[in-house]
């Protein structure tokens, strides 16, 4: 998952979950949990497009000049931000001892690990545990509603998406008031965002006979497996 | 005396020998789990070749001492879901051989990679006859969160096979159930063999980006 350019996603994001959300009313379904696959699919071509011919290259360029530690850095100070926010649901879920752990490293990382370039708290043993707010709408009872594909963001749900929302007008950037700093950082964001999704691509193109459809079905099953944390009931993919 | 020493000791290398190969198949799931994943962990980290992507040598490691240990006909079987039994035993043969092909060559890509990986091994509750168990793992790497990874087991007459594994909730088996079920919908079984084979006949996956 991949934080955005906020002017890009504050239009995409918001107008595709109630696109989403309105067809989601009247969709005759196809299958249960996408009944908007020609609409996302063309959606997904329209972000394979774009994504083949600007971004991945843009991205597989930063990986290739960039040198592994200031990545490790760029990834680890974007993480410390996730941290904050796996915290405040950790809270929302009323579970204290994730959200002590959360809080806590990125209390070391902030301070010790400088703004969170350096993840000490992982070394000393308190590792990363991600949570957001799409898991407490789930927890809290919301349906998961249709399956959406949103160009330039990737995989998402009508209650993923609108977690992604939240977080993006809460993030901490809102609060930088220098619009370049603020932009660049979100730049900066989605690139090593993006860098760090290359691998498991490579495993996903090597892997499928439809992208679209293991990339579908990969998401909704991991979502699902971080909902019950890691203890899914058993359902008809089950055997 | 030293008859007696040497019928002993003849007697110690017989039971050794004979103790060996059943305590072999006896070999319990986790401990078969642990013994490979460490056996491919090492095989990785001491080899330059496959660290550099080498692809021969990673399939040679996959063919040799990972594939054994899989059951791929009940991992097909699994990918098919209800379509399995439309097949006749001659499809299915030429099923399990092509996506076989299709998770070494897959996985295979991704290998190289799991240099700095640690695998933690959770605790495993067994009857004494189960013949289906689920060995729980977890692997971490540097700075990132850990990621689970759970072995379903089966027990057949030359030990214990795996036949699904399900990495952070995603079954890397049937995950393939809406693409397999699609294209048989659509141009039947032996429309899928044609989409595998073209798959594996196709450009091999690119090697993963330099870490």
């Amino acid at each position: 998952m991949i934080s955005l350019d906020r002017r890009i996603v504050s239009g995409i994001l918001p107008a595709l979950v109630l696109v989403g959300a309105l067809l989601s009313g009247c969709a005759t379904t196809e299958s249960k949990v996408d009944p908007l696959e020609p609409f996302n699919r063309t959606m997904y071509k329209v972000h394979t497009t774009i994504d083949d011919a600007i971004i991945k290259p843009v991205a597989q360029g930063y990986v290739k000049v960039t040198p592994a530690p200031v990545r490790t850095s760029v990834a680890n100070f974007f993480g410390n931000i996730d941290d904050l926010f796996s915290g405040i649901n950790d809270v929302l879920q009323g579970n204290g001892n994730r959200a002590g752990d959360a809080f806590g490293r990125v209390l070391l990382n902030t301070t010790f690990g400088i703004a969170g370039i350096f993840d000490l708290a992982s070394m000393m043993g308190i590792n990363k545990d991600p949570n957001d707010f799409g898991l407490t709408f789930g927890k809290w009872g919301a349906p998961q509603g249709p399956y959406l594909f949103v160009p330039l963001f990737g995989p998402t749900t009508v209650r993923d998406g609108s977690g992604w929302l939240v977080r993006l007008y809460t993030g901490p950037a809102n609060y930088i008031n220098d619009i370049g700093v603020r932009n660049s950082l979100y730049g900066l964001g989605y690139l090593n965002a993006r860098a760090q999704a290359l691998d498991a691509e490579s495993v996903l193109d090597a892997a499928s006979l439809d992208r679209y459809l293991y990339l579908r079905n990969a998401y909704l099953r991991a979502r699902r497996y971080q909902l019950y944390e890691g203890k899914p009931p058993p359902d008809a993919d089950d055997q | 005396m030293l008859t007696r020493m040497i019928a002993t000791l003849m007697g110690a290398l017989l039971s050794l020998s004979l103790a060996a190969p059943a305590a072999w198949a006896q070999e319990a799931p986790d401990a078969l789990v642990k013994r490979v994943a460490d056996d491919v962990l090492n095989t990785i980290r001491g080899d330059k070749d496959i660290q550099a992507g080498n692809q021969a040598k990673v399939k040679q490691l996959i063919e040799s001492k990972l594939a054994p240990n899989f059951d791929f006909t009940r991992m097909t079987s699994l990918a098919l879901g209800r379509n399995w039994r439309t097949a006749t035993p001659a499809q299915q043969t030429q099923l399990t051989d092509q996506f076989r092909t299709l998770l070494v060559r897959t996985y295979s890509g991704a290998l190289s990679n799991y240099r700095d990986n640690t695998m933690n091994y959770k605790p495993m509750r067994m009857n004494p006859g189960d013949t289906d168990v689920v060995v729980r793992t977890e692997v971490t790497r540097p700075g990132q969160s850990a990621v689970p990874i759970d072995y379903s087991m089966e027990k057949m007459p030359d030990g214990w096979k795996a036949y699904d594994v399900v990495v952070a909730g995603v079954s890397l088996v049937t995950n393939y159930r809406d693409e397999f079920n699609g294209i048989v919908q659509k141009s039947g079984v032996d429309g899928l063999i044609k989409a595998l084979t073209d798959k594996n006949q196709g450009p091999a996956p690119p090697p993963p980006v330099a870490k």
